[in-house]
Order: C-alpha cells, then structure tokens, then sequence
C-alpha cells in the first residue's frame, strides 16, 4: 500500500467516524433553541465542532450571547496554530478555500502523513464536511433519534482518533513525547479553573518550553 | 443580541481565525523559530486535546476502558480504523451493560 493510500484511507475513515458526530451536534443544537437553518448554518460556514457544540451549550443554558460567542472563538483559535504549520504543506493557489477545512481532525490526518499531507488533508476534508453537515441536517429535522453520543460509545472515537493520529510521532520521538506530556499536565491542570478552550492553547506553551532549551 | 447573529458572528470568527495562520507572511512561517514551534505546536494541542475530550468532564470509567484499549490496539499495531472501532465499542459496551 502506497502512503498516499494510507493518508486517503485515514481521511475517510475520521470523516465517517467523526462525522457521526454531526448528527449529535444537530439534535444539540435544536435542543438548545437553534433553529435547523441555523444549526446547518453553522456546520457549513463555521466548521469546527467545539465551537459549534460551546454556542449550542450557551443558547441551551439562556446565557448571554456576546461572551457566547467569544467562549466559540476561544476554541476556534487553535485552528490558527495548525494553520502556521499547514501554509507550508498545502497548496496557496487555493487558500481562502483550503482555510474553512483547517480543523484538528484535517490537521491531525495531514501532519500524521508526511509526505501525503496534501492528500490527508483534502481527503479529510471533503469526507468530514459531507458527513458533517448531512449528520447535522438530519438530527436537526428529526430524522434521527441519536441525540445522546455516549449511548455507542462516540465520545471515545474522538479521542481515539488523536491518539492512534500522534501514536506514530509518538512512537518516534522522544522531544513530541516531552511536549505531548506538557501539553497533557497543562491543559488538565488548567481545566477546571479556565474557561473551555483556553487549556488547550496554553498546551502551546508546553511546545515553547521544549523551543527554549 | 439576536440569535442569527450570534450564528454570523461565530461563523465569520472562526473562519477568519483558520484562515489568519495560513496566511502568515512567508517571512514569518521560515523564520526558523516560528518554523521549529509551528512543527511541533501541533503535538501539544492535540495531545492536550486528547486529555481535554477524555477526562475535561470528570472521569468515566467506560470511555476512559475504551482509550486503553485504543492504546493496546495502537501497541499491536492495529490498523487506524480498527483502533476507532475499538474505542467505540469497548465503550458502548460497558455502558451498555451498566459497567
């Protein structure tokens, strides 16, 4: 098997497997008070659950907007960092396009493929859109009775996923080790003090201490 | 604040957010310092990410069965998507059952 295939193959698997998801986010959301057209607004303009599923939570629990909003952006900032990475790997011709796929999922598949990043990324990309928002679509209508993700075990597959992406550079290197372990002892540690989404990119930092030595 | 506009606002954030690291200068993106974090900033954030999404709402045990044994799956060397499988079932299962 060629990487190529290998990077197209993982790109189909995250968008079906993550995908499902879409169709959580979609009975969360009309849960919450979203209308369907504003539940699918959201998974094809916004793109990138944590901040879709924080909105949802916040019109859900009758809290105030504007720093509902900020709470969304907050987790859509790390997208920005994979970005800093991704503008050497994809092509630029395309980059207006190419910006709405930047998400943890496309970037987990397209840096644990180097060499096929290209590949990775647009296969992910295409997969999890599509999977996205017609999961969206149908539990927003009703179609769908899946409301709950735990009840098969979905809230696993996320993790999961990262995990089985990272194990390899993992496996390999001893400094993504050290960082991986900063970034985990941080973002855990500031968890229940931080609001949702600042954990994760103080996790950053974890990569500078590594920078400075 | 109307609730479209909240929809607006958060789709044009977050776009506007994915696409400011794409569109860093070239001279900053081969800046070796900035080249060196970018390579390996990713690591921490999913890593982080990974902890975040497992325990970030407290520990529950069938989902945190469910990594170990993505993790015993990824040490055998399962493929990708027999990992996810994994995880997902191992999960669903022991909820299933009340474990």
């Amino acid at each position: 098997m060629t990487a190529r295939h290998d990077a197209v193959r993982a790109g189909l698997g995250v968008g079906i497997a993550v995908g499902v998801s879409g169709l959580a986010f979609g009975a969360a959301a009309v849960t919450a008070g979203l209308s369907v057209a504003q539940a699918c607004a959201l998974s094809l303009f916004a793109f990138t659950g944590a901040s879709q599923f924080a909105l949802a939570g916040v019109v859900a629990g009758g809290g105030a907007l504007v720093p509902g909003v900020a709470g969304a952006l907050l987790l859509g900032a790390r997208n920005g960092l994979y970005g800093l990475r991704l503008a050497t790997l994809l092509p630029a011709r395309f980059r207006a396009l190419t910006a709405h796929g930047v998400i943890d999922e496309t970037s987990a598949v397209a840096f644990a493929h180097p060499g096929e990043a290209r590949a990775g990324f647009y296969t992910t990309f295409a997969s999890l859109y599509v999977t996205w928002n017609v999961g969206t679509l149908l539990a927003a209508v009703g179609a769908s009775r899946v409301a709950d993700p735990t009840v098969f075990g979905l809230d696993a597959v996320g993790p999961a996923t990262f995990l089985a992406l990272l194990w390899p550079r993992l496996k390999e290197s001893a400094e993504d080790r050290k960082v991986a372990v900063a970034g985990v002892v941080i973002a855990l540690a500031a968890t229940p003090f931080l609001p949702a989404g600042i954990p994760v990119l103080l996790a950053a930092a974890g990569a500078l201490v590594v920078l400075v030595k | 604040m109307n609730l479209w506009w909240a929809v607006i606002a958060t789709c044009l954030g977050c776009y506007l957010l994915k696409y400011a690291g794409l569109a860093a200068p070239r001279k900053v993106l081969d800046h070796p310092a900035v080249k060196r974090f970018a390579t390996i900033v990713p690591v921490a954030l999913l890593a982080a990410l990974i902890a975040v999404q497992s325990f970030g709402q407290g520990f529950d045990g069938p989902r945190t069965a469910g990594l170990a044994a993505a993790v015993i799956a990824l040490l055998l060397r399962a493929p990708f998507l027999l990992v996810l499988v994994v995880a997902a079932v191992v999960t669903g299962l022991l909820r299933i059952t009340g474990m």
